[in-house]
């Protein structure tokens, strides 16, 4: 069976911008994929040149065999793209959009479905409102119902949870996560790692157009267990704490620890040396320098 | 086919649903026009012989009205939906360029007869005979609509703001509207003027449009047929091959 989706040494400038540099990277059917990386990591130029909005200078895509470039018209029938940018037909209600959106895809009665959709996404009562007069997250939601209107094996949503409350969020992955369980391949980008840990089987992460990780989720959690802890001491730290110093800021001492449970080991140490501690903060460590320490083979 | 058939509806509706502003407005302007002229040349310019100079206006005025509308639907649309960027619901259907041309340009096509059969309707009690060659009257209310429909295709998917629209429609679309025997017959203009007006298609498309009404016009109808459908068939494989090559729509 072919991949669902398959990214083979794609590179992109724009202008002197390397925005993706030989990004390699396949997607086996059914998986939950997360693409992480700061802004302008190349996400989104990622994606446009898998949904066929931009052209790679160089490299492959195919999405569930079909070449996006080539075999255009399957690779975009087997693909739901939920953009980033939060856009929208001023003209038309929210019905017109689903029915518009079926047809581009060659779906004629597709109403079945749309009210499916409509229900499971919570805009049933919205269906004959204009666009217009939406709030930002229900917009957000006809965006979600309009890459799925031709029932794409393949999904890909970019930042859907970002300007979105929580209770959105909530049902947005719960409704995510059923598509997965009824055998959907999705990829999102997302910026929150507690989401992508939560979600997705395995995750990449983009950093200036380069590939830099590429991970199982059980990898990334040991690695995403890790925290700092900031301490003001009243008096030096026990020697038997130095090999978890990493740094000082603002006269605070910032050690590391494996997991939160060993702060216990690091209060009883520092108890045992008579130390008080004056303030104590504990500082997730960021998904960034994780997959980064990662990358260069250090030890997390 | 079911693509095209979508995109093409969409595109109707979105005229329709603002007739007012793109039906209506524009009939009302070609009204205006119709009385204005007619009262202040009638009585001194007969453009052919039978032909009075009110009658002779119409199908003028009526051409000029299709041309620019035609141009103003596709254009106006591809530039809201490139600002607006809900043209990325476009981009991500399977639609071929043939389908997406297809649309627009038919699209066009329709709203500019819509206007056409308005501007007739209210000015042809100034004395506009029925047709004499009613095919010719169509063939060129359909060309010219797509030659000005397809213009409208590639001006929307150039312009990046609505200026540079602007600036296309005010140097390009206009003058070779206006400056198209619209309000004369160019038989009565200075050497240097007719010489131009004979490069302009839509002098062609006036031309042709009124020998069917009148039998009579200052070129042969198959003159205009061959200028006019030449025009067509050169702007939509041009059309069409900005979109084949994503040209500004996919970067
Ligand atoms: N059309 C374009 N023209 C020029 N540069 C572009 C274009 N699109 C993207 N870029 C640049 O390419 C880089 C990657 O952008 P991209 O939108 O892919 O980042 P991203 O990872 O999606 O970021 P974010 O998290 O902010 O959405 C950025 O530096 C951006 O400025
Ligand atoms: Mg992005």
């Amino acid at each position: 069976m072919a991949s669902a989706i398959e990214i083979k040494a794609v590179s992109k400038r724009y202008g002197a911008l390397q925005a993706l540099d030989d990004v390699s990277i396949t997607v086996e059917p059914g998986e939950f994929f997360a693409l992480l990386g700061p802004n302008g990591a190349g996400k989104t130029t990622l994606i446009s040149a898998m949904a066929g909005l931009s052209r790679p200078d160089s490299g492959s895509i195919r999405i569930m065999g079909h070449d996006v470039i080539r075999d255009f018209r399957a690779a975009r029938m087997s693909l739901g793209v939920v953009p980033q940018e939060l856009v929208f037909d001023p003209f038309l209600s929210v019905r017109e959009t689903l029915r518009f959106q079926s047809g581009y895809f060659g779906l004629t009665r597709n109403d079945d479905w749309i009210d499916e959709l409509l229900s499971k996404l919570g805009l049933a009562d919205k269906a004959n409102v204009n666009l217009r007069a939406l709030s930002g997250g229900m917009k957000r939601r006809v965006m979600v119902a309009q890459a799925l209107v031709h029932r794409p094996p393949v999904m890909v949503l970019d930042e859907p949870t970002a300007g979105v409350d929580v209770e959105l969020r909530q049902s947005l992955w719960s409704f995510v996560k059923e598509l997965n369980e009824a055998g959907h391949t999705i990829v999102l980008t997302t910026h929150y790692l507690e989401e992508a840990e939560a979600l997705c089987n395995r995750i990449a992460m983009l950093k200036r157009g380069k590939l830099v990780a590429l991970e199982s989720k059980d990898k990334l959690l040991q690695h995403g267990k890790e925290r700092e802890v900031a301490l003001k001491l009243g008096g030096p730290l026990p020697g038997s704490l130095l090999p978890r110093k990493v740094r000082e800021e603002d006269g605070r001492i910032v050690l590391k620890l494996a997991d939160i449970a060993q702060l216990e080991h690091v209060l009883a140490a520092l108890r045992e040396a008579g130390v008080a501690v004056r303030e104590l903060n504990v500082i997730e460590v960021d998904l960034e320098s994780v997959f980064v320490n990662m990358m260069h083979g250090g030890q997390v | 086919m079911q693509g095209f058939l979508t995109l093409f509806r969409k595109e109707l509706v979105r005229f329709w649903k603002v007739a007012f502003q793109t039906v209506a407005a524009p009939v009302l302007t070609a009204l205006m026009y119709q009385l204005i002229f007619s009262h202040v040349l009638s009585r001194h310019v007969e453009a052919y012989p039978g032909v009075s100079y009110t009658a002779f206006l119409i199908p003028g005025l009526a051409m000029m009205s299709m041309a620019q509308n035609a141009f103003a639907n596709s254009s106006s649309s591809l530039i809201q939906s490139k600002i607006t960027g809900n043209i990325v619901f476009l981009l991500l259907p399977p639609l071929t360029a043939l389908e997406f041309f297809g649309a627009y340009l038919l699209a066009s096509i329709v709203r500019g007869v819509v206007v056409g059969a308005g501007v007739l309707l209210v000015t042809a009690w100034f004395g506009l005979p029925l047709p004499s060659h009613p095919l010719w009257v169509l063939s060129f209310a359909i060309l010219g609509c797509g030659v000005l429909g397809t213009l409208g295709v590639i001006a929307g998917i150039w312009a990046e703001k609505f200026d540079q629209l602007a600036a296309f429609q005010n140097f390009l679309i206009m003058p070779l509207t206006f400056l198209s025997g619209v309000f004369y017959s160019i038989n009565s203009l200075p050497p240097f003027w007719y010489v131009v007006s004979h490069v302009n298609p839509v002098f062609f498309m006036i031309d042709g449009f009124r020998y069917g009404f009148f039998g009579q016009a200052d070129v042969s109808p198959w003159l205009s047929l061959s200028v006019v459908g030449g025009s067509f068939i050169l702007l939509s494989g041009l059309a069409l091959w900005l979109i084949k090559s994503g040209y500004k729509l996919r970067h």
